[in-house]
């Protein structure tokens, strides 16, 4: 929505000298020769945080690299590092700083091309306004739209549309008004609450700091009144405390604090508090600081709290209200920005840091991806460089953490690849899977596919089929750990868990295999009725009865797997020693020995055992799940 | 005690930088080179682990051409605070006898200050330097993170930074890699200026205007602080009421003329003021870009 904003507001030292002097972090963002950094060298300038001999060694610089002929060229004052001047871009996240006897800004400076969104991410993360560029000439173009969405799904609540370069389109009331209400339909969609159109040319300074007299039309406020002037969201002082614990202090015996910066809420002493994930609660007895112990201290203050009782809390912990808690859990969904040339791999275990916590985790699902133009969904397997997708994350253990729209510090987090140490990603958690919540049982048949939803996975069966000794245990055990890590919910079925029980009656003639299979056919049956995904270990040699076993389920559902393992190999492993009991033919109709293995015509998938380890096998069949689609929900 | 919002906000932000440097490094450090930001450091850290101590020593570089009185004032700090300060001298340079005056600038810095770090990080297997530089101080700066990230050989990769978000900073090192941590990043002069004058923070008396013996050299107020400046047979020193806006080597050094004699009229003056606080480092004066060069290098 567009806001109406005053323009009185003064710029002065008296009318604000008794005002507390804030700081306002802002992110610039526009595509390449928008005039970005024009616009803040001209902030800089106007602020008069340019010294003589930077100006100096500008004039000569302009003459070098600027874009400005004779005129010193203020870009050039923010195009930091050589190489990049040299190529006449800026390729990463620059801080710069200015201040008004009101206000201290802290300026991301992010590039609009290339590696947009993962710089943008960055600076945006800690920022509550952004200004975007747009070119009067140009007007909404598809960079506009992009940093738009980029700035939403961080969390700025506090747009400036800049529209600059007025004075190449004669300072056009209707050519402003025509690209607000393009960017206002859009920025609608998008659901960006505050929006302030300003029109400017950075160039000559106009609207910049000073009012331009070539518009009079624009009765709003210059760019910087604006700044100066703006309410941003107001800090969490009223929520609930949260207290992320950085460190514990235990100078003497005597004494053990907890030491941390306030991310919301305020403290006194005396106040109840629970210690999380723990659940433990105490009150508060001091907040303890170099500069005297404090009656209150709120978001933003870094303190030192002891407590009332001696309870068990260590870094990562989070104090917190007790009458208003954070959220804890091992599993949620969540915004993920991909920053790595490595794409990202589901299952694969990252690091991941919120707050102060640390634990492993691994991404179980990708739902989809996210257009940076649309904000729409786009299906996807994978998250490659400068990509975003909407993910399920499971987490080795379970963190405290709050929606990120709700508590930023709560709920931003960073995945750190283990073995390079790079951050491969940023994330935003959105809620937590509290996975019963997603039916609403009372309106639906219970049907599979509604029990399979509820586990949000596909129910099938994964018949595995090969000589005894050939590894299909092994591989069926290490992959149903696989899928369990991934949040699946299976069940294996083998010779040993189905013989001592429900199949105890049965022995080994003819009649009782046949039976022996029909039975577990039909228990695989029901449990993929039952949402699950089966994995089923059986020699079943003949393909008589693994066609009959396929036919008891829909297309689609069962996949026959096998372990082509060569007898000698199987032979030689001998685990039990039935091979060796066969061969002095001690077993009757032992299968590879005395009794025929039809080896499957078209198997689903073939497993080379004997040349791969059982672990590189297990991860064959989950890749070949991914690319089925098995693992895919919905 | 008042301290105005922002400052408080900066303060906070520093704190916390430095709580998350001694928890994430096995065998931090901080560096403590003197000047006004140092001090600042300092008081940071001795807010950051209060009620307890620093837990990381101090080490301070000393090329050996520092100002008398910042060795003075560093060992009158080191003792009021009792602090672990560590001294490290590159003794193959001072044995060299690699000085300003016959080696230039440029081979007295790298041997005497961007070796002898490296020396003393390998000595001491220090996996973080925590120091006082700025992002507002050289335009290379503004883009370097808070938590930098160092190669095995010390050298600063621009071009492979990690992305640093919210307040999460990463410090996972490989074996023999070392992170620089950066706590006042967001600092600019005249916050530091500011913050001394509100938190009443000692400093070295070099920064108040006094009378002191000055040389003129390339344009540059050069003071002479000890007998090791070879003056011309016709140079005498003048005595000129001088001031320093940052703190080196002495002979690197230049002096601004300044009345301004306490905190108060410094602050008057940073506000005012027409040039950057650079201008009085010789070390910068080369080339545009030159700092950046160092930090590739490994300066600090
Ligand atoms: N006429 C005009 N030119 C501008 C204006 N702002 C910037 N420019 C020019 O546009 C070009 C690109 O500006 P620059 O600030 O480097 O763009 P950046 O890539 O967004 O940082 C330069 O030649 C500027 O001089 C403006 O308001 N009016």
């Amino acid at each position: 929505m567009l806001e109406e904003t005053t323009s009185e507001i003064p710029l002065d030292v008296e009318t604000h000298a008794v005002e507390e002097k804030s700081i306002l972090r802002f992110l610039t963002c526009g595509s390449v020769d928008d005039g970005k950094s024009t616009l803040i060298g001209r902030l800089l300038y106007d602020c008069q945080q340019i010294y003589d001999d930077t100006m100096e060694s500008l004039s000569s610089e302009s003459k070098t690299y600027g874009t400005t002929g004779t005129a010193v060229d203020l870009a050039l004052l923010v195009d930091g590092l050589q190489a990049e001047r040299e190529q006449g871009i800026t390729i990463d996240v620059a801080y710069r700083y200015f201040s008004t006897p009101v206000r201290k800004f802290i300026v991301a400076d992010t590039p609009g091309h290339e590696q947009y969104t993962r710089n943008m991410a960055t600076g945006a993360s800690r920022c509550d306004l952004a200004i975007i560029l747009v070119d009067a000439r140009k007007g909404v173009v598809t960079q506009t739209r992009r940093h738009s969405c980029i700035v939403h799904l961080l969390g700025i609540r506090h747009v400036v549309l800049a529209i600059n370069k007025m004075d190449l389109v004669d300072y056009d009331q209707e050519r402003f008004d025509e690209i607000v209400a393009d960017y206002s339909e859009f920025a609608a969609k998008l659901g960006i609450e505050h929006i302030v159109p300003i029109p400017l040319s950075a160039l000559e300074g106009a609207n910049v700091s000073g009012k331009s007299e070539r518009m009079p039309w624009f009765n709003g406020p210059t760019l910087l009144e604006h700044l100066q002037a703006v309410e941003v969201s107001p800090t969490n002082r009223h929520a609930g405390l949260r207290l992320p614990v950085q460190r514990v202090s235990r100078p003497n015996l005597d004494f053990r604090g907890y030491a941390g910066q306030i991310a919301a809420g305020t403290v006194r002493p005396g106040d109840e508090v629970v210690a999380l994930p723990a659940g433990k609660t105490s009150t508060v007895k001091r907040i303890v600081t170099y500069d005297g112990d404090l009656q209150e201290a709120s978001a933003g203050d870094c303190v030192t709290l002891t407590l009332a009782d001696e309870i068990d809390i260590s870094r990562g912990n989070v104090i917190c209200a007790k009458e208003d808690r954070c959220q804890v859990s091992d599993q949620f969904a969540a915004e993920i920005v991909w920053m790595s040339e490595e794409p990202m791999l589901k299952g694969r275990p990252y690091v991941l840091r919120i707050n102060q916590q640390t634990t492993l985790c691994q991404v179980s699902r990708l739902k989809h991806r996210v257009s940076v133009e649309t904000m729409e969904h786009i299906s996807g397997r994978q998250l490659e460089l400068n990509e975003i997708g909407v993910c399920e994350m499971t987490l080795d253990k379970p963190i405290v953490f709050e929606p990120y729209m709700q508590n930023r510090e709560f709920g931003g987090f960073i995945l750190v690849d283990r073995l390079t140490n790079e951050t491969v990603a940023a994330g935003m958690i959105r809620f937590a899977l509290r996975r019963a919540d997603n039916v609403h049982w009372q309106a639906v048949d219970i049907s599979k596919q509604v029990r399979a939803r509820q586990k949000l996975q596909k129910a099938c069966c994964l018949w595995f089929t090969g000589l005894s000794g050939s590894g299909k245990s092994t591989v069926a055990n290490l992959l149903e750990k696989r899928l369990f890590a991934l949040n699946r919910h299976t069940y294996l079925l083998d010779g040993d868990n189905v013989r001592h029980g429900l199949n105890r009656d049965l022995g080994f003639n003819d009649i009782d295999r046949v039976e022996n299979i029909r039975r577990v056919i039909e228990v695989s049956r029901l449990m993929v009725d039952a949402g699950l995904i089966t994995l089923v270990s059986f020699i079943s040699p003949f393909s008589a009865e693994r066609r009959t076993a396929r036919e008891r389920f829909e297309t689609g559902e069962f996949f026959e797997i096998f372990m082509d393992t060569p007898l000698e190999i199987c032979e030689q492993r001998d685990q039990k020693g039935l091979y060796a009991k066969a061969r002095r033919g001690e077993i009757a109709n032992f299968t590879g020995i005395s009794s025929a293995y039809e080896p499957p015509e078209n198997p689903d998938l073939v497993l080379g055992g004997g040349q791969q380890s059982p672990e590189d096998l297990t991860e064959t069949v989950l890749a070949y799940l991914q690319a089925q689609g098995v693992l895919e929900t919905d | 005690m008042y301290l105005e919002r922002h400052l408080k906000d900066l303060e906070a932000e520093s704190i916390h930088i430095f709580r998350e440097a001694a928890e994430q490094f096995e065998r931090p450090v901080l560096m403590y080179s003197i000047g006004k930001d140092s001090s600042v450091l300092l008081r940071l850290a001795l807010k950051a682990f209060y009620p307890g101590p620093i837990p990381f020593p101090l080490l301070h570089i000393d090329t050996t051409w520092k100002f008398r009185e910042m060795i003075a004032f560093r060992d009158a700090t080191a003792r009021e605070h009792d602090l672990n300060l560590i001294v490290h001298t590159n003794q193959d340079g001072l044995a060299q006898g690699i000085n300003p005056f016959s080696n230039g600038s440029a081979v007295h810095t790298d041997v005497m200050k961007t070796q002898a770090l490296r020396q003393a990080l390998e000595h001491y297997k220090f996996d973080a330097a925590i120091g006082g530089a700025r992002r507002d101080e050289e335009k290379s700066r503004s883009k370097e993170r808070i938590f930098s990230h160092r190669t095995v050989d010390h050298r600063w990769d621009p071009k492979k930074q990690r992305p640093e978000l919210w307040q999460l900073y990463n410090g996972r090192l490989s074996p023999g890699e070392t992170m620089r941590v950066f706590p006042m990043s967001n600092w600019t002069e005249l916050d530091v200026w500011e913050y001394i004058r509100q938190e009443d923070i000692p400093i070295v008396p070099l920064y108040f205007a006094a009378e002191r013996p000055i040389v003129e050299r390339d344009g540059m107020m050069i003071m002479v602080d000890d007998d090791r400046i070879p003056l011309a047979p016709d140079e005498t020193p003048k005595t000129l009421r001088v001031r320093f806006r940052t703190l080196g080597c002495y002979p690197l050094t230049a002096a601004i003329e300044s009345p301004a004699a306490n905190i108060a009229e410094i602050v008057d003056e940073i506000r005012a003021a027409k040039t950057s606080e650079r201008q009085g480092r010789l070390i910068d004066k080369d080339q545009a870009g030159s700092m950046e060069k160092k930090k590739e290098e490994g300066y600090f």
